[in-house]
């Protein structure tokens, strides 16, 4: 039963290695704003349309011609 | 009616069409084709008509070209490399967030940019060999994000965000979870073989848990009891720091004595779910700001000039700070002055309505002293500095003692008020049941009394207000009521006098009521008076042209104005005369003695056409819709006073207006009203002052809930204790009765948590309180609590949103 032993000091060093990672990233200020990245990650699907913008541009070029 | 593609505003006046979508102004047009052609037009399919239509900015931020100002702007700079952060108050969707964070489009030396978007502020890396902040700020400013950039950015401050709460809810969440977890075992089985051999490794690993939880966690409360006990307040804080050290001491004495297991697992539950409660009741808007002061407004640098060796006259761009004494300054339309100063040359109409409240801009003649906080609206003017801008008459305000003096925490709060009759309760209840004890059965005694204190520990009391008061406040914000703190609520209950201040309170910003009084003009003299207005630049002629008809402008022959008195022109052997009374009369053939407008201060503008008098148009203030009803209903049980920066001119107006016994009070000076105000206090008042601008920060402080009226909440107000959206003025008699709804589902919770602890107490007493009982027990009763107060503030709010949707 001395595993026990090993079993606590390993969930306890796991517990400890998350709460000192919590602790840091309240540190480095990450969740002082919690809203703008929840936006930003939607900005991805921009990628996908930039191609047919950019054939817009050109037709426009050959209207005003 | 189109709407404009880019900023969705009505195309009212002028409607461009451009790529088959429609304008409606030149500036929208030109954002519109800068986005457009950098491949930035994924803005408009983030959110419709997301744009900004940018404003003039023509020699705006030409102080960015001097390197102190710079300087001080910057927040790192390493010679290649800058960073700076602005603050743009126009941020407003997710398409400002995208444009804003994909500027290196616009201009390759961007190295990144980053939106915060509930603090409206982007942080923009550069390299600065190739650009300058200055031209960032422009290409900023030419697609409608203008940097909001005041005196108050030229003191770097480091920005010291407070998270020592955060961190303490960490440590005592961590310790709670390990402590539950590890003392599982030991709530139901005590005899068993394995447990029994463990059971002191894991009591000194709960105790080693608990001793960051007591010390740094916990340390807020023993000290806020010290501190109270000092000052003789027995605040909630005595039974609390109490409680914990007793349950800390009993605890560590158990597992030593090896009597049991100790409460390490209520103690940290106990701690955590307190801070819980001050986590909650926190609610921060961080894109609002409590704290403003002059500063948010003043210019950041003014256009000095300075005669060099040859005698000419040189402009450059100094720090307002770095005025003296006898500098000569250059004031541009539309400027502000940011120091006393003595005109010198030009013709100065200056606007004072966010100074003093007068709502009319008043003309100086050269010679004249003009005041800080002043905004020119007519030409170029050259002053002489009579006071630097720490001295001057406005900014002097500021140096009053009320400014000084934190306002919280002078009062007592509800909680404080029942802790102080609960503490004495608990302790004679505890010193009674173990002298019992003692003689009954003397091995109990220690036990009983430590359980009595452990028991009763006043979690649930000290919770009821953070949580109802936090959900009230967020309640307030989304009902577009911003409070600073949640203690405001309970000062917002016991109000009995609500000061009004009027322009820009009670009246709109914007809008006046033109009517006219007099002779028919006719349509000759109609086209004359619009061509002669539009060759004003007086903010009276312009509000006047712009409700006139506008057919037909004619070129005028003749035209002259005359500053503060009005002006003359003529066309086609047609004269006419606009301005004021004296000026228009001058030698009148038509002669009407009688002005009883004059008599009653209304704003007027006289015409005469061909040297004989027509009439007047008379200006009156707009008040805001609903302002009768709402006087009628404050007037139920408290007393209303409106607090006047401007002359009586209104007088008779708002009488007809207000509930009879309405004291109005005008011509009070910004320092006359913060002495107003704390008179009443003296006399015992508990005071709350609505108001808007920088003349009534002082009354705003010192009142003890002072409210801020906002047309736009993006745009700043003095420092106040909460910003009312001017669009639910009219209902700020629901907001007062929900607050009394909150104090009133307070004293409800309380009720409950007594009850809570009345059990707990005959668990102690009897002398059966085991661990298990209380780690129930004082979880479910802090959890109960949250959940009435929370499904309560709820219930209570349904009237307070039916009452707004109501009315609009």
């Amino acid at each position: 039963m001395s595993i026990i032993y090993v079993l606590l000091s390993i969930s306890v060093l796991v517990a400890i290695v998350f709460f000192v990672a919590f602790i840091i990233s309240v540190k480095r200020g990450q969740y002082d704003d919690t809203y703008t990245p929840s936006v930003r990650m939607l900005f991805e699907d921009e990628l996908v349309k930039e191609e047919p913008l950019q054939q817009d541009k050109e037709e426009n070029k050959v209207n005003s011609k | 009616m189109v709407n404009c593609f880019h900023c969705g505003d009505p195309c009212a006046d002028t409607l461009i069409e451009h790529k088959e979508k429609s304008f409606c102004c030149h500036g929208c047009k030109t954002v519109f084709d800068i986005l457009h052609d950098s491949d930035l037009g994924y803005y408009y399919d983030l959110d419709s008509n997301p744009g900004i239509s940018p404003q003039e900015i023509e020699g705006k931020f030409d102080f960015l070209d001097n390197e102190g100002i710079v300087e001080k702007l910057l927040e790192f700079d390493n010679g290649t490399t800058q960073i700076a952060s602005f603050l743009i108050p126009s941020i407003h969707c997710s398409s400002c967030i995208w444009v804003l964070e994909n500027l290196n489009k616009l201009d390759k030396n961007v190295l990144s940019s980053q939106v915060n978007f509930p603090e409206k502020t982007v942080r923009i890396t550069f390299s600065s060999e190739k650009t300058t902040l200055k031209k960032l700020v422009l290409l900023l400013s030419r697609i409608g994000y203008e940097p909001y950039i005041s005196l108050e950015n030229s003191e770097k401050k480091e920005k010291t965000v407070n998270r020592t709460l955060i961190y303490k809810l960490g440590v005592a969440g961590f310790a709670f979870g390990n402590v539950m977890f590890l003392s599982f075992p030991e709530y139901f089985e005590v005899e068993e073989f394995w447990l029994d051999q463990f059971k002191n490794m894991f009591r000194w690993l709960m105790f080693a848990f608990s001793v960051p939880v007591v010390f740094y966690s916990g340390r807020g409360y023993f000290t806020s009891a010290y501190k109270g006990l000092r000052s003789g307040i027995l605040n909630i804080d005595v039974p609390i720091a109490i409680g914990i050290a007793v349950l800390f001491l009993r605890s560590t004495l158990e597992i030593v004595m090896d009597w049991g297991t100790g409460f390490f697992d209520s103690l940290t539950g106990l701690v955590f779910f307190l801070l819980l409660g001050k986590f909650f009741q926190q609610k921060t808007y961080s894109y609002l700001s409590f704290e403003r002061d002059y500063k948010s407004y003043f210019p950041i640098a003014v256009t000095r000039l300075l005669k060099n060796k040859n005698g000419i006259v040189e402009e450059e761009q100094a720090e307002v700070y770095k005025i003296q004494k006898g500098d000569r300054l250059l004031i541009r339309n539309n400027e502000l002055l940011p120091v006393d100063a003595i005109l010198i040359k030009g013709k100065a109409l200056i606007d004072y309505s966010f100074v003093t409240g007068e709502a009319e801009p008043v003309s100086k003649q050269s010679g004249d002293k003009l005041y800080a906080g002043g905004k020119q609206q007519n030409g170029v003017l050259e002053v002489e500095v009579l006071k630097p801008v720490e001295q001057s008459y406005l900014t002097q305000l500021w140096s009053n003692e009320v400014f000084s003096k934190d306002k919280t925490g002078i009062f007592q709060s509800l909680t404080d008020g029942i802790s102080k009759r609960f503490t004495v309760a608990i302790l004679s209840i505890a010193f009674i049941s173990a002298i019992i004890w003692l003689v009954v059965d003397p091995s109990k005694a220690f036990n009983v009394f430590t359980a009595v204190l452990i028991v009763a520990c006043p979690c649930a009391i000290a919770l009821a207000a953070p949580f109802t008061l936090g959900n009230v406040l967020r309640i307030f914000g989304n009902n577009k009521f911003y409070l600073k703190e949640a203690s405001i609520i309970e000062q917002m209950a016991k109000v009995d006098t609500v000061v009004f201040d009027k322009t820009g309170t009670l009246t709109t910003n914007r809008k006046n009521t033109i009517t006219y009084e007099g002779i028919e003009l006719s349509p000759t003299e109609q086209q004359l008076l619009t061509s002669t207005l539009r060759a004003s630049n007086h903010p009276l002629s312009r509000s006047l042209y712009a409700i006139l008809d506008k057919n037909n402008i004619q070129t005028l022959d003749e035209f002259e104005e005359e500053v503060g008195k009005g002006m003359s022109a003529s066309a086609k052997n047609a004269t006419i005369k606009v301005g004021s009374s004296a000026f228009v009369k001058e030698n009148p053939k038509h002669f009407n003695t009688e002005d009883i407008s004059e008599k009653q201060k209304k704003t007027t503008v006289h015409i005469s056409s061909n040297e004989e008098y027509k009439g007047r148009y008379v200006f009156e203030n707009e008040y805001r819709e609903g302002v009768s009803e709402l006087f009628e209903a404050l007037r139920q049980n408290k007393e209303v006073i409106v607090l006047s920066g401007d002359n009586d001119g209104e007088r008779e107006r708002l009488e007809s207006m207000l509930p009879k016994g309405t004291q109005l009070i005008f011509d009070q000076k910004p320092e006359n009203k913060l002495d107003f105000i704390e008179k009443l206090q003296q006399s015992g008042k508990t005071v709350m002052m609505i108001g808007d601008g920088l003349n009534d920060a002082g009354a705003l402080k010192q009142s003890d809930v002072g409210i801020v009226i906002s047309e736009n909440i993006n745009v700043f107000s003095p420092a106040c204790d909460g910003i009312l959206d001017a669009s639910v003025f009219k209902k700020l008699m629901p907001y007062i009765d929900f607050s009394h709804k909150g104090i009133k589902i307070i004293k409800w919770a309380f009720l409950l948590s007594l009850l809570y602890n009345l059990i707990g107490l005959t668990f102690a007493v009897t002398g059966h309180l085991k661990p298990v009982v209380a780690a129930i027990l004082m979880p479910l009763s802090s959890i109960s609590i949250v959940v009435f107060t929370t499904l309560a503030t709820q219930y209570a709010s349904r009237e307070l949103r039916m009452d707004i949707n109501k009315q609009n």
